[in-house]
């Protein structure tokens, strides 16, 4: 293992791989590999791609690649497609649209399912991310699957994230519903060669109006509740240039426009947070968060291994006999084994 | 070790558009609980080797229908050798005629399947193979 965390840190583009895969399945050595990995771990610029199916995420993965891959800089991109409820297969189809980048040893594509659990998908994608951060790639791109809860999860794994719209995908309305629209730190509304366009634009721009700036929280998931985490209470928050208002911008990733937009607004975003020290607040808790969950799996793994089958089998008769509610079960369990 | 699917390449190479079987593959596979990495049309063999390489695949699957096996599978089987996957298996896919299948076994495909291969039959092949790998480490 040791070998083959130093062929990481070497550029070895099998061993990088070798090592996805080892993050992935949760293989042995894997906590003594990213360990080893970690200290080279922070320096990439991490961007998240998010949006609902069809929106033309990875096409636009695959021109912002190439676009930071002309200004020299090298590309890792983590692409997650959905695992079958029913089989745990998966097709993984978000290469297809990825062909710029082939045969260019600065950039890496990696393809990832969500295998069933948020959770673990969660966990598998910051581990993947930091893999590949440790192999020296200075941008990594994560492209989330289309929809739900995951898509908020990008927060915390991204410095800059973006949210993907297309024309035509639904009225005014959705745009004010509460989601996924909060967490965006850009706004994209990709394939602008449709008609709609400005509509869809029109729509964004009403919708971030509507939110007072000052009241602009950073929203995280925590414990799978969602948790409004005041971006500014340890900075002075009466300067109104500290507050980064998502810009929505206009790209047609098929023809190859608004992408120099698109890359100069994701330097403005990281400029501004590193200007602002909101790039070392939300470092703090996302790592904070990170322990959180680390520790509640951890214990969840020790406590559930630790019951024994029968006790937990009586209890669940028991509850179903009414003779005992659940949390008291849960109460009596926690005395017992803790 | 907490989860292990299988990880297959399903690629078309060369001027070939005829991507149907790849697809009922790729679907089948996936049913199979597979995850199916698939490339699309029109695959070069460095593009393949790269994909293959990337996503550290256990099997690389091909599908041709254009008759182009015999100068198509070779170039794939020396860009994976070059990019060190030697140890990466190839199975093809497509109308392939019997005296062409021992010149490419020799190129290292291990399995052809032809038409009216049931798709029961490649995953019994690929789990097959999976685990007789896993069981070597």
């Amino acid at each position: 293992m040791d070998k083959l965390v130093s062929d990481v840190l070497n550029g070895s583009r099998r061993a990088l791989a070798r090592m996805l895969t080892i993050v992935e399945n949760e293989r042995d050595g894997m906590q003594e590999a990213l360990a080893g990995l970690f200290p080279h771990t922070g320096k990439a610029w991490v961007i998240g791609v998010t949006g609902a199916p069809g929106t033309g995420k990875s096409s636009l993965v695959n021109v912002l690649a190439k676009a930071y891959r002309n200004q020299d800089k090298t590309v890792g991109i983590i692409a997650v497609d959905p695992t079958s409820p029913f089989s745990g297969g998966a097709i993984l189809g978000d290469r297809i649209r990825m062909t710029d980048l082939h045969g260019d040893k600065g950039a890496f594509i990696r393809s990832m399912a969500t295998r069933g659990s948020l959770g673990g998908l969660a966990r598998a994608t910051r581990d993947a991310v930091r893999v590949i951060d440790a192999a020296g790639f200075e941008i990594i791109i994560v492209e989330t699957v289309g929809a739900g809860q995951s898509e908020v999860d990008i927060v915390r794994t991204a410095d800059t994230t973006l949210v993907i719209e297309a024309p035509g995908l639904g009225d005014d309305v959705q745009a004010i519903k509460a989601g996924i629209l909060e967490i965006a730190d850009i706004l994209v509304v990709n394939k602008a060669d449709r008609v709609g366009a400005d509509q869809t634009v029109r729509g964004l721009r009403a919708m971030l109006d509507l939110g007072h700036p000052s009241a602009r929280d950073r929203f995280v998931s925590h414990h799978g509740r969602l948790l409004r985490v005041d971006g500014h209470e340890s900075k002075k928050s009466d300067v109104i240039d500290d507050i980064w208002l998502p810009p929505v911008i206009k790209t047609s990733a098929t023809e190859h426009n608004g992408i120099d937009e698109l890359v100069e607004k994701i330097a403005a975003h990281r400029e501004h947070l590193e200007a602002s020290g909101e790039a070392e607040i939300l470092k703090s808790r996302y790592i904070e968060i990170e322990l959180h969950e680390r520790l509640q799996t951890a214990l969840m793994q020790r406590l559930t291994t630790g019951i024994a089958n029968d006790i937990l089998q009586g209890m669940i008769e028991k509850i179903r006999q009414r003779e005992l509610d659940p949390q008291s079960a849960v109460d009596q369990l926690l005395i017992h084994y803790t | 070790m907490a989860v292990r699917a299988a990880r297959v390449l399903i690629a078309k190479p060369g001027l070939d558009g005829h991507d149907r079987g790849a697809k009922v593959i790729a679907r089948a596979l996936r049913d199979a609980g597979m995850e199916v990495i698939y490339t699309g049309l029109r695959q070069t063999p460095a593009m393949i080797a790269e994909a293959a390489l990337q996503e550290d695949v256990d099997v690389v699957g091909l599908s041709i229908l254009s008759g182009a096996h015999m100068t198509l599978v070779p170039r794939i089987r020396e860009a994976m050798n070059e990019a060190e996957l030697e140890d990466v298996p190839i199975i093809v896919g497509g109308i392939i005629p019997d005296e062409d299948k021992e010149i490419l076994a020799e190129h290292g495909v291990i399995g052809v399947f032809g038409p009216g291969t049931s798709t029961e039959h490649i995953r019994d092949f690929i789990n097959d193979l999976i685990s007789a790998k896993d069981s070597n480490g």
